[in-house]
């Protein structure tokens, strides 16, 4: 393990840092767009909790990230630890020091990276909420948050962005760039994505979810207008952090944003479509929160490669996802009895690892090899990612009870953690329509 | 076999990792990583099902 400097990042013209800068502050937006999302399909009772947990989320991820993430993380061109393998040198973990010491926060591609970094790993922190809804106790999406901020995120992100050994594969193996990923389909996804499906084989079905036969009962979300709106703010936030992402990470020039902007958007217009059509030949209407879902998942497939596609590959990108998130919705809820509320594992692990492989099989990259470089990044993603997200939050599980007592399930998480609902002029039902 | 599940998948991501770091030749590489990604689904089918006895388990007390 010795320190060395990774490969330097694409330098950034002033002008085009500060257009930088413009685009990462507009991220947040993809982040108040999944809130929205994850609390409108929730259920009434615990709507104050879910927002509030979101809130809590972005804090918890925003401080622990920027006290020990960045250190693990770092960016490409700074400190980094490898390992000499075959005489190659790769990089496992970065070297910076703790409360971003070391580091000028000023208009340098590393410090625009670390603010990228501070709304990125938030928005991973939010995706697990919505698996866990209506069940996950406060104290524990903290906690957990921190586990992903503090330790998981910044490893996988090191190894994608940071100039690890993914980002290598290109100069070490020959395979195409490295592995791709500019707005972050994997890292912020797939990573957030697979943590929800931890949440939700340690939290276990809400309850009244599944009848004594295993058949699901439908709890519908309690504010479909709330779901449809948060679309909107996620979009805008979505073409901004894709942006930003492919400037710093995959050195694209600002002249491509527009490109980016046209994918992202193509490709979230045509999954929700598909998503609605697919809704529509199933159920004979189509499904406004599948829909919502669908138009989510687009964007999630996006990430990966809106700089590299052309404008017919990104509809394609997006009808793919579209298919795949209510399919695998389906699929989860009625095969695997697997409880996920706001459908994160469909949407964001299953969408982000369809983005991923997109790259290889529709975008124009660059030199061959991408394809496996591509595959090595999702065997990375399901052999690594998930077997360490799932380990530290069921040994956090074993020291903090991750889930909410069963009266304070029938009771709501608003009243049961908060003491007050979201909506207190407002009959808020119970589980009347559920069969007992 | 939820223990074996986890197993596996990082087995075959151990697999993906020492062929990509060890092997030279591109088609050893490739017939490796894939061999590593088939273990990595098997880890998954297990430990998805082992949920479902689990969760099985659970509403049957």
């Amino acid at each position: 393990m010795t320190p060395f400097v990774a490969p330097a990042p694409p330098s950034l013209s002033e002008v085009s840092a500060v257009f930088c800068l413009l685009l990462i502050l507009l991220v947040p937006f993809a982040g108040v767009g999944l809130t929205m999302i994850n609390s409108g399909l929730g259920r009434a009772r615990s709507a104050a909790h879910a927002m509030l947990s979101a809130l809590c989320v972005t804090a918890v991820a925003a401080l622990v990230y920027v006290i020990v993430g960045v250190a693990w993380q770092g960016a490409a061109g700074r400190p980094d630890h490898f390992l000499m393998i075959a005489g190659k040198a790769w990089g496992w973990i970065a070297s910076e020091r703790f409360f971003v010491r070391g580091l000028r926060l000023d208009l340098s591609p590393a410090a625009l990276v670390v603010l990228l970094q501070i709304f990125s790993v938030g928005l991973a922190g939010l995706i697990p909420l919505s698996s866990g809804a209506d069940r996950w106790r406060l104290g524990a999406i903290c906690a957990s948050t921190a586990l992903l901020a503090g330790w998981t995120y910044p490893l996988f992100a090191h190894w994608a962005w940071g100039g690890g050994w993914l980002a290598q594969l290109g100069a070490n193996c020959g395979l195409g760039r490295g592995f791709v990923d500019g707005g972050g389909s994997g890292t912020i996804q797939v990573v957030g994505g697979v943590t929800a499906l931890s949440i939700t084989w340690i939290l276990g079905p809400r309850r009244g979810k599944f009848s004594a036969e295993a058949l699901p009962a439908a709890l519908p979300g309690h504010n479909v207008v709330l779901v449809l709106l948060g679309c909107g703010f996620a979009w805008i936030g979505w073409m901004a952090l894709n942006s930003a992402g492919a400037m710093l990470f995959l050195g694209v020039e600002p002249g491509r944003v527009v490109l980016i902007a046209v994918n992202t958007t193509l490709c979230a217009a045509a999954s929700g479509l598909a998503a609605g059509v697919v809704t529509r030949v199933r159920f004979g209407r189509p499904d406004a929160s599948l829909s919502s879902n669908g138009w989510i998942a687009g964007l999630v497939a996006s990430s990966a490669a809106a700089a590299f596609l052309k404008p017919a590959a990104s509809m394609i990108v997006g009808g793919v996802a579209g298919i795949l998130v209510v399919s695998v919705a389906d699929f989860l809820e009625f095969q695997l009895a697997i409880d996920d509320p706001g459908g994160a594992v469909s949407v964001h692990a299953v969408g982000g690892l369809w983005g991923v492989l997109a790259v290889a099989l529709l975008a124009d990259a660059g030199p061959g090899g991408q394809w496996l470089a591509q595959l090595v990044g999702i065997a990375t993603l399901l052999g690594f990612v998930l077997p360490l997200s799932y380990g530290l939050n069921w040994l956090l599980d074993r020291v903090y009870r991750q889930r909410v007592a069963r009266e304070g399930e029938l009771q709501g998480m608003d009243l049961h953690e908060l003491g007050a609902g979201a909506y207190p002029e407002f009959d808020v039902h119970g589980d009347d329509f559920l069969q007992r | 076999m939820k223990l074996a599940g986890f197993l596996l998948l990082v087995a075959g991501w151990a697999i993906v990792v020492a062929a990509v770091a060890l092997l030279p030749s591109a088609g050893a590489r490739v017939g490796f990583v894939l061999a590593g990604l088939a273990v990595e689904l098997f880890g998954l089918a297990l430990a998805v099902r082992s949920h479902l006895v689990l969760q099985a388990e659970g509403e049957g007390e």
